[in-house]
């Protein structure tokens, strides 16, 4: 891949910065954390929302719960797919009922695995409120949702990949632009 | 990732990888089980037909509830009552429910290789749930997982199985899923219920239990099936009972954290002692919670792959 085809949009410092912001808008937005909980999208939002926590809990001295969805078995593409996707663990190991749930994911696209997470959360119980928080946002969306906290805006052409790297999985902290062509998240 | 099979006929001849990754897709469906709300969308649009040609109480309900767990549809076919008493074919059987659009076929055959001939004559997914003396996969791997669950892994356990080996098609199943994953695999029972040459599996062969038992991680205790032995195999239930029936005292031969097992449904005295069923080491009731997530994981696995890749 030749390497001016890659452009980085964030780098260490702005992923940081966004996720400290993110953290106060949700103070504000619910006046305190007492009734928020987070839930990560498996892979990079669990990641993000273990990040979200430890802000969270470091500003208002609090013990904020977090939980991972697995959205696999909501997918809308399962029966057209060629390979199924590997099924991995759903740990919501709390109530949901009536706490405020702040769904935590690394790029918000098209908006389906969004929509299937939803359909999730809703098996586990009734929330009375849920907010969405996502690091990268790069348009297309498909379906009527958008984010309450949103990291970075960056538009984007579908033709292009939005990578985001997190330190927890591939050693570093960066979000890259892949314009070679091939498309995706 | 995705299953090199197209049916699950057996696990004779399934790859170790095969057989990793519906034990490992089955973790998460177990934990859907345990929801408020066990259930999840996956499969509908998805149709799957229950075709029980012999009476089944734990595997039809077992599955039943798999695909409702995962909002397949089915429907229901027990022989009595059907057009089967009428004489039809079971290739007529299966092409008539085809024609209002099956996509999964579960079976259960007094016949052996009965799944195997419906998987050549008809388009839709098959899923052998117990065909004759042959094999009963899903109750191979479910074995398997409850095994691997509690010990965390397959490779050099030890397991003996117990009873009437030459009728049982959950001894097959669980000798070639095992012997693929490594685990040791000893075969007991009376000369009369032990086929000739079965040493070819691969397994131990014991008549004597005490010797089959020593230094063994688990029991896996076989139901006698007393419809089967009208001809004679046994001379009464009281002396297969004595000499191969699991009793308290048996169990001392085991290695520590040892694990009886059986398939259901028990007879209490004969192949197994109460005492024994119910005792701490016994995963018997857990076997069957994980039947439905196995069960789940295999409909998941086998029912993708019908178009082009889509990626998000």
């Amino acid at each position: 891949m030749a390497k001016n085809m890659t452009v980085k949009v964030m780098s260490d410092k702005s992923i940081s910065l966004a996720l400290n912001r993110i953290a106060h808008e949700i103070i504000e937005k619910n006046k305190g954390v007492d009734d928020v909980v987070i839930v990560g999208i498996r892979t990079g939002g669990a990641v993000l929302a273990d990040r979200l926590k430890k802000i969270l809990d470091g500003i208002c001295d609090a013990d904020v719960s977090v939980g991972i969805i697995d959205i696999t078995l909501y997918r809308d593409d399962i029966q057209v797919k060629l390979d199924q996707p590997l099924v991995q663990k759903t740990e919501i190991l709390f109530d949901l009922v009536d706490k405020v749930v702040v769904l935590v994911d690394d790029v918000l696209y098209t908006g389906r695995t969004v929509r299937a997470a939803l359909d999730a959360i809703v098996d586990f119980g009734r929330p009375r409120a849920i907010q969405l928080a996502i690091l990268v946002d790069r348009g297309h969306r498909e379906l009527p949702i958008r984010a309450d906290y949103a990291g970075k805006e960056i538009p984007t052409s579908k033709s292009e990949r939005v990578e985001v790297h997190l330190k927890e999985i591939s050693g570093k902290d960066e979000v890259i632009i892949d314009r070679s062509g091939r498309g995706g998240v | 990732m995705s299953l090199k099979i197209h049916h699950l006929l057996g696990l004779e001849g399934v790859s170790a990888d095969d057989i990793r990754l519906i034990l490992d897709t089955a973790v998460s469906f177990k934990e859907i089980l345990a929801r408020k709300i066990p259930k999840v969308p996956t499969l509908r649009g998805t149709t799957v037909a229950n075709l029980f040609y012999e009476p089944s109480t734990r595997t039809r309900f077992s599955f039943e509830l798999a695909e409702k767990r995962l909002s397949a549809d089915t429907i229901n076919f027990t022989t009595s009552g059907s057009s089967v008493a009428k004489g039809e074919s079971l290739k007529d059987t299966v092409w008539n429910i085809e024609a209002m659009k099956i996509d999964i076929v579960v079976i259960r055959h007094s016949a052996s290789g009965a799944p195997h001939y419906l998987a050549t004559c008809c388009k839709s997914t098959v899923i052998n749930a117990g065909d004759g003396a042959h094999e009963h996969p899903t109750q191979g791997l479910l074995d398997m997982y409850t095994m691997r669950e509690k010990y965390g892994k397959l490779q050099g356990l030890k397991v003996v199985i117990v009873g009437d080996i030459k009728h049982s098609r959950v001894a097959r199943s669980n000798i070639w899923g095992l012997l693929t994953m490594g685990a040791k695999v000893a075969v007991c029972g009376p000369p009369t219920l032990l086929p000739v040459e079965m040493e070819k599996f691969g397994v131990e062969v014991h008549d004597d239990l005490d010797e089959a038992l020593r230094g063994a991680d688990i029991v896996n205790i076989l139901r006698l099936q007393k419809e089967r032995q009208k001809t004679g195999l046994l001379p009464s239930l009281r002396e297969y009972s004595r000499y191969y029936g699991i009793t308290r005292d048996r169990l001392d031969l085991l290695n520590d954290n040892f694990t009886i097992m059986h398939p259901g449904p028990m007879n209490r005295g004969v192949e197994i002692s109460s005492e024994v069923a119910e005792g701490p080491y016994s995963v018997i009731l857990p076997q069957v919670t994980n039947g439905v997530a196995v069960r789940m994981a295999v409909l998941y696995l086998l029912s993708g792959g019908k178009g082009k890749v889509d990626e998000e």
